[in-house]
């Protein structure tokens, strides 16, 4: 039978497999899992079948500790069923893991393993969540590549059915889930003939039944649960064997065989490294390498973990062998040694202690981490490895890829040092993504990879942010399959889809000589070569490269597509790069767009066409002179002016460097300076706002609605003035408070997004051209250098006192400054004004809990975040503790708030001698109702420090470190709709209940939007979401009157977009509102399918429409004798369908399920007059 | 009483026919036509830009984010299919033609060569009994000739005839330097009937907001004097189908138009404002006036009152405006 050869992910490789051989899948979304349950639930949708001819039940629930519960709880019903996580999701399952092990019940977790959060989060891959479970009792199979995936995820199966242990199936994250490779797919006639159908039956009798009773999962008494904990021990002795035998009929099936360990190398080694997963590929190219050369070198590939076999290890380890080097993907501090080591090195003592193994003389033992969080592990690091075990005192508890300057843990490899085959093609191209390149690269990958022999490799490195983000694709194209699980260090080809990249990124060190060079540039193929730095002419000179030009903006704008200008730098990359006959390479590309656009729409498809036959026309080769001609290099990445951290670390994250910052250079414990991301100037705005002083009514309503505070005002004395750049802009300013002084609106040209929503909420029109308002957008390139030295000036103009502002409205908040600036966010982002508006209102004082997802990426992923600080130095201190803790995280904080600020009041009683009683009784007194109010409170604390001072006592001492929490403080917890209405609710409400004042923000886009739309019991009916693909059945969970319900509790309902001041209001009065405060904030967002830059429109429909309600309930209005809720917005004025079908969430549901979009849609239209009816009557009842 | 007529070809029970408008989107709303008297219906158009723009405006939005974000590389789910343009508007001819015995007459708005001609075949295809040409084109360009536009009109038709075998009309404007002899160039190239006329939506200006912001004004019967006028001329000199259409909105209107030529009347404002049970009025009415007067049929009153068939066949020209002038200054002084 033909081999069927497919070009898949990690991830769709372990989906696919457990999707054909599960009944019941319980998911919840956890990077860089996520697509396993995305698929499988998609596969559902459309009615795919398992081998047994039934689609699988595929259901979200709100947590992994939920789906854990759910799997178990499958389980015991006797259905065959999964599940997909990874990370803190892992270990959210431990405790159910303990559970499902000791009742020996069959199943297999699929695991994209991925970094434990411990100093920082990281989404990237390593070990040392599944090495956090291996304590569970289930059997844990590593696999090493694409294709191993795709086989153990079926051995796995077939072994747990017969071995009745559960398993742990696990492969690296991102570097095996997100890599494409081509691999035999395993025909369903293989997989039926794995499972044995007998087991599954047996597993069935042994379910909870009425039928059949009995009980399970009983409590025991010290007199027998140890013994009845050994009970199962038979279970685990006979796991390997039945592993191996499962291994073995898989290889008669399939031809591909595997082992519990598996050895290559010399047969007698005398160097031989044991290692499990990605690092495999890099080991293996290394040591075939060293082979060749005739080196005694040897690899152990580690395939079943858990439960460890000695026997068959030791069978296969050469006797020859003098050292051995096992390294471990994960680190446990304050261990003798990581996992996989401590198994080795117990191994083979227990192996010679009884006589199972012999060496003339025993081997030498050293452990070591390598790959922590997706760092990369190549050849050169293996060759570095091999080199330091020839050494008569190697290292032991070594580091391998990084430089360790402080504990010397790291051992030395020669980063030139390069192996890879000049036959395969390697390719690097860097994109936006904004333009498609990941996109287009994945297309092209398929091409090569499904309709020719070639077989191909495509791996993908995402940037942190949002907005403007960046992206590397690698591509390895050969006629053999491609096992290099590391990012191409020496290219065949380069393209650059970006010119304004020349400028940040040395792209032309990975070409290899003669390599080619694709350019794309809006300058013409005669003068692009003079928009060359000087280093990238010297590169394409010395190296002989070829290079090509094209505009393919210029095509994208004459076809209509936008930004997206992936099809035609994939036809470009076709033509030159010879990997196909050109006509041939055409004919499969539009083949490729049928394939992919066909659904979508015949016009789609026609500009896709058009665009593969401009791209041919407008590409040109150029002709590369003999010298050097540029005069420029590229720029240093941060200003001169930054502080030394930024300079000497954060700037070289920045430019991608952060690989060569040695251990000495970071925190010990993950605290980091705030106020970074002002260094980081990206320019990624095509076009920015600029003000028309003569038109502008000086609302700023613009400043407020700017996601990325970079439009901004300022009211200041005119004497200011004088060193005013020449084309800084001032105008009188208008309102009572502040007579004759100037205004100013000014743009940060740098930072700014070119999002537009600033000219969507101005008010004010040109007479004389509607079209122009008091702020409207112009290229960014011409204004940035003027525009940079206004920004620069306009910093240093006084901020307007605090106290003379009206902070409770729109305008009089927008003078304030804001101290959440420049993040990463997307353009257009609904989410931060409402950051932003916190961080001006009270973020000099205030502490930040926030829950994991978009707001705490934004927020706090390196290499630069957004929290920063005043010129009196205070800003909002921000921390991350969990995505499911969140409420209780800062909860927490409150409590030692509350505790610091009584013991403060306590020694400044007793201490009030010496700090002087009026003092004291003054600071003890203040209520610090208002700004004037706490501005004199920091004053007087000041004073008491400095009387303190001179005191040596205990209680002095303790006061001065305390003295600052007399100064009221405000604990918010921010968070988005996944966090709050599913993962962290149980939390949330046992908070709110808790009668603390503590303010709670929800960011409510109503998905999970960071990990890619998932629905969350925020999701409105007849949305689509991913595990929605119908549109969802059920009506959003009314998150505010849960909590109105408790009567105590201020709750506010807020949309910026429909209604500012009210926005502004609630988190004012939340604020000071003594206790529990929630303040539930509509954030449109791109997971809706909008146009985020005039997403105000969408918010004023929704509010409009009366599907979101703007309100306030404020229990203290209770004591005034009135009713506590106030409705902020009419009855609904316009259809429910006039605001959905503004959003493609909505809309594409009328063109995938048309009759199931109207039934829904009809419902909702019921949920929203139902809503109103009940918030109105509400409202009205008497107190 | 005879009110049979023929239009296009087809044998109509009575010259009443609803325009192209959102009634006929919904199977119910036809069937409710059918029992309240009309005599075939034109269906909603099928707009090729609206087809072409949701499908790019959906994969924009839906894709604008995918492989951008290493936690996100998409936010939507892959539909298995998308319902996209046509075929939602097929079925619906399908729909429409199972559910009543009348003609159903498809309207189409293109914006391409390709979209007009594979929309029509499909069109043809779905068993609609006729097709109307909804050529809905407002010329912007001030560079583009009267005569090229009329070239584009011709251009389309032809294009159309000779892909489907059913009849086509052609829906157009009153914008004509000639609007005779666009309509004779309409005729002499395939089109086997005319639809007079088009009313396009005028925009309108908010002095609130400064916005201009579309606005829907329905007709009133004074509307319906634009199409008297030309079908009284064209009544005679042309061999094709006239439909009238423009503020039809009582029997007398209809009779009118009627009697200056027209085959059918097509009715949209009327049945909007009043409801679908308003053509069964305009029909007893209809039927009222006539078996006053003692017509028998209306093949007997169609025509009678056409340019050709008045004795002052000036009435219908520029006189018009010289007596209506003369008229008015007699009143006033």
């Amino acid at each position: 039978m033909s081999k069927l050869l497919i070009t898949i992910d990690g991830n769709e490789a372990a989906a696919a497999i457990a999707y054909q051989t599960n009944e019941v899948i319980a998911i919840y979304p956890i990077t860089p899992s996520s697509p396993m349950g995305e698929l499988a639930d998609s596969w559902a949708n459309a009615g795919k079948k398992n081998i047994w001819g039934f689609v699988p039940k595929v259901s979200e629930l709100q947590s992994e500790g939920g789906a854990s519960g759910a799997v178990h709880g499958s389980l015991q019903g006797g259905a065959l069923t999964t599940t997909f996580t990874a990370s803190q999701g892992l270990l959210l399952m431990v405790p159910n893991m303990f559970k499902i092990a000791g009742e020996l019940t069959p199943t297999v977790f699929h695991v994209s393993a991925r970094t434990v959060a411990s100093h920082a989060l990281s989404i990237f891959g390593d070990h040392s969540d599944v090495m956090a479970a291996r304590f569970t009792g289930f059997a844990l199979l590593s696999s090493n590549s694409i294709q191993e995936v795709l086989d153990f995820a079926l051995i796995a199966q077939a072994a747990t059915l017969e071995a009745r242990v559960p398993f742990l199936h696990f492969f690296d994250g991102f570097r095996i889930s997100h890599e494409l490779n081509k691999v035999e797919s395993i025909p369903s006639d293989t997989i039926r003939a794995m499972i044995n159908d007998d087991l599954i039956i047996a597993h069935r009798q042994r379910a909870l039944s009425p039928d059949n009773p009995f009980i399970r999962g009983t409590a025991q008494n010290p007199d027998v649960f140890f013994q009845s904990r050994e009970a199962a021990n038979t279970f685990y002795l006979n796991c390997p064997n039945i592993v191996q035998n499962s291994m073995d009929r898989f290889a008669a099936l399939t031809k591909r065989e595997y082992h519990l360990f598996d050895y290559s190398g010399a047969p007698d080694a005398e160097r031989v490294i044991v290692l499990m997963g990605s690092g495999a590929g890099a080991a293996q190219e290394t040591v075939d390498y060293l082979c060749s050369k005739g080196e005694k070198v040897g690899l152990i590939k580690v395939r079943l973990f858990r439960p460890f076999s000695i026997k068959h290890f030791l069978d296969l380890l050469p006797l020859s062998v003098k050292i051995i080097a096992v390294l471990d993907r994960t680190k446990e501090a304050g261990s003798i040694g990581e996992p996989l080591y401590l198994d080795v090195s117990a191994a083979i003592n227990e192996g010679i202690q009884e006589g199972a193994v012999s060496f003339s003389t025993p081997p030498r033992i050293i452990g070591g981490r390598y790959g922590l969080s997706s760092k990369e592990f190549s050849p050169a690091m293996v060759m570095g490895l091999f080199e330091e075990m020839k050494k008569k005192g190697p290292k032991n508890h070594f580091t391998l890829g990084i430089y360790d300057d402080v504990t010397k843990t790291s051992i030395e490899y020669d980063p030139t040092f390069n192996i890879e085959p000049k036959e395969v093609v390697r390719a690097i191209f860097f994109g936006l993504g904004a333009d498609g390149t990941v996109g287009a690269n994945k297309n092209s990958i398929k091409i090569i990879g499904e309709e020719t022999d070639n077989y191909a490799q495509g791996y993908f490195v995402y940037d942190s942010k949002k907005a403007g983000s960046v992206t590397v694709s690698h591509l390895r194209f050969g006629k053999k399959p491609i096992h290099s699980s590391y990012l191409i260090e020496k290219a065949s080809f380069i393209a650059c889809h970006q010119a304004v990249f020349l400028e940040r990124f040395d792209m032309t060190k990975y070409a290899e000589e003669g390599a080619t060079f694709l350019l794309n540039s809006h300058v013409g193929p005669d003068k692009v070569w003079d928009t060359l730095p000087r280093s990238m002419q010297k590169h394409l000179i010395e190296k002989k490269m070829k290079f090509y030009t094209i505009d393919a903006y210029k095509i994208a704008e004459q076809l209509d597509l936008g930004t997206r200008i992936n099809t035609i730098m994939q036809t470009c990359f076709f033509a030159i790069s010879g990997i196909l006959p050109k006509d041939e390479a055409i004919a499969k590309i539009k083949g490729a767009i049928q394939k992919t656009y066909g659904k979508k729409g015949e016009s789609i498809v026609q500009k896709n066409f058009q665009a593969v036959d401009l791209s041919l026309k407008n590409l040109y080769e150029v002709t590369i002179p003999n010298r050097v001609t540029s005069t420029f290099e590229r720029k240093p990445f941060v200003s001169e002016k930054a502080p030394e951290f930024v300079q000497r670390v954060t700037a070289k994250m920045m430019a991608g460097l952060g690989d060569d910052l040695p251990v000495s250079a970071f925190p010990v414990d993950g605290t980091f300076p705030t106020g970074t991301t002002q260094w980081e100037k990206r320019n990624i705005a095509q076009e920015i706002p600029v003000w028309d002083p003569e038109i502008c009514i000086q609302c700023n309503k613009c400043n407020f609605v700017c996601p990325h505070a970079t439009i901004r005002s300022k009211v200041y004395d005119p004497q200011f003035l004088v060193d005013a750049p020449s084309t800084f802009k001032s105008t009188d300013y208008k309102g009572k408070e502040f007579p004759n002084m100037k205004f100013t609106l000014q743009i940060a040209p740098e930072d700014c997004t070119g999002c537009g929503l600033c000219i969507q909420a101005c008010p004010a029109k040109n007479k004389k051209k509607v079209r122009l308002k008091a702020i409207n957008l112009s290229p960014q390139q011409p204004l940035r250098d003027a525009e940079r030295e206004n920004y620069e000036f306009f910093l240093t103009l006084p901020s307007p006192d605090r106290t003379k502002l009206k902070i409770d409205t729109v305008k009089g908040s927008q003078f304030l400054e804001p101290l959440f600036e420049y993040s990463g966010a997307c353009a257009g982002c609904g989410e931060t004004p409402y950051v932003k508006l916190l961080s001006q209102l009270f973020g000099d004082r205030a502490c930040l809990a926030n829950a994991t997802g978009c707001s705490s990426i934004y927020g706090g992923n390196l290499p630069t975040t957004p929290w920063t600080k005043n010129s009196q130095g205070r800003g909002p201190a921000w921390s991350n503790s969990l995505f499911e803790d969140n409420a209780e995280f800062g909860f927490g904080m409150r409590l030692a708030i509350e505790k610091h600020t009584l013991q403060a009041r306590e020694l400044l009683q007793q201490l009030s001698g010496k700090v002087g009683d009026a003092l004291a009784l003054s600071i003890l007194e203040s209520k610090q109702e208002n700004e004037a109010e706490i501005i004199e409170q920091r004053k007087r604390i000041k004073l008491v420090k400095e009387k303190l001072s001179s005191f040596q006592s205990q209680e002095a001492r303790h006061l001065i470190s305390l003295a600052d929490y007399l100064v009221k403080k405000t604990v918010w917890i921010i968070g988005g709709d996944g966090w709050a209405y599913d993962i962290g609710y149980g939390g949330l409400d046992h908070v709110l209940a808790a009668n603390y004042n503590v303010n709670v923000l929800v960011l409510d886009t109503e998905v999970y939007s960071n990990t890619g739309g998932q629905m969350s019991k925020a999701t409105p009916r007849a949305a689509v979401a991913k595990f929605a693909a119908g549109g969802k059945p059920l009506p959003k969970k009314d998150l505010a009157l849960m909590a109105i319900i408790y009567g105590y509790i201020y709750v506010a309902k807020v949309a910026f977009g429909a209604n500012d001041q009210q926005t502004v209001k609630a988190f004012v009065e939340a604020e000071q509102y003594n206790g529990p405060s929630l303040i539930i904030a509509y954030s449109h967002c791109i997971a809706h399918g909008i146009n985020t830059g005039q997403a105000l429109t969408n918010q004023k429909a929704a509010v409009e429409s009366g599907y979101w309600n703007l309100f306030r309930f404020n229990p203290d209005l209770r004591n005034e004798g009135k009713n506590p809720l106030i409705l902020d917005s009419k009855p609904p004025a316009i259809p429910l369908e006039e605001y959905a079908y503004l959003e493609n969430r909505y809309k594409m549901l009328t063109k995938s399920r048309p009759e199931e979009a109207k039934k829904l849609m009809e419902l909702a239209q019921k949920d929203v007059k139902r809503r109103f009816h009940f918030y109105e009557q509400l409202s009205h009842l008497e107190f | 009483m005879d009110l049979s007529t023929n239009y296009l070809g087809l044998s109509l029970k009575n010259p009443l026919v609803p325009s192209s408008s959102p009634l006929s989107a919904d199977i119910d709303k036809i069937k409710v036509m059918e029992d309240q008297g009309a005599s075939a219906v034109v269906l909603h158009s099928l707009f090729e830009e609206q087809i072409n723009f949701e499908a790019l405006e959906i994969n924009y939005y839906t894709t604008q984010h995918a492989e951008w974000f290493p936690e996100a590389l998409s936010y939507f789910p892959e539909p298995e299919k998308y319902h996209f343009g046509p075929e939602e508007y097929l079925e619906h001819i399908q729909k429409a033609k199972a559910a009543v015995d009348i003609p159903i007459i498809a309207s189409l708005n293109g914006v391409t060569d390709g979209g007009w001609l594979r929309y029509a075949k499909e069109i043809s295809e779905a068993g609609a009994d006729a097709l109307e040409l909804n050529m809905y084109y407002i010329p912007t360009d001030i560079y583009l000739a009267g005569a090229e536009v009329e070239k584009l009109y011709v251009n389309i038709l032809k294009a159309v005839k000779k892909e489907v075998a059913m009849p086509v009309a052609m829906k157009v404007g009153p914008f004509f330097s000639s609007t005779s002899a666009m309509v004779k160039k309409l005729v002499d190239n395939g089109a086997d009937g005319v639809v007079l006329f088009n009313r396009f939506y005028q925009p309108n200006v908010n002095l609130e907001t400064l916005e201009v912001v579309p606005q829907v004004i329905l007709s009133t019967s004074h509307d319906s004097l634009l199409p008297l006028r030309w079908i009284a001329i064209l009544y005679g000199q042309i061999s094709c189908s006239l439909a009238a259409s423009s503020g039809v909105h009582t029997a007398e209107d209809a009779l009118k138009l009627l009697m200056v030529g027209a085959d059918v009347v097509m009715l949209c404002s009327a049945l909007l404002k009043k409801g679908i049970a308003h053509l069964s009025t305009i029909g007893q009415d209809m039927q009222n006036w006539m078996e006053q007067k003692e017509y028998s049929s209306i093949e007997q009153l169609k025509g009678s009152m056409s340019q050709k068939s008045v004795p002052e066949s000036a009435a219908f020209e520029r006189a018009n405006y010289m007596k209506a002038l003369h008229d008015f200054r007699e009143k006033t002084i």
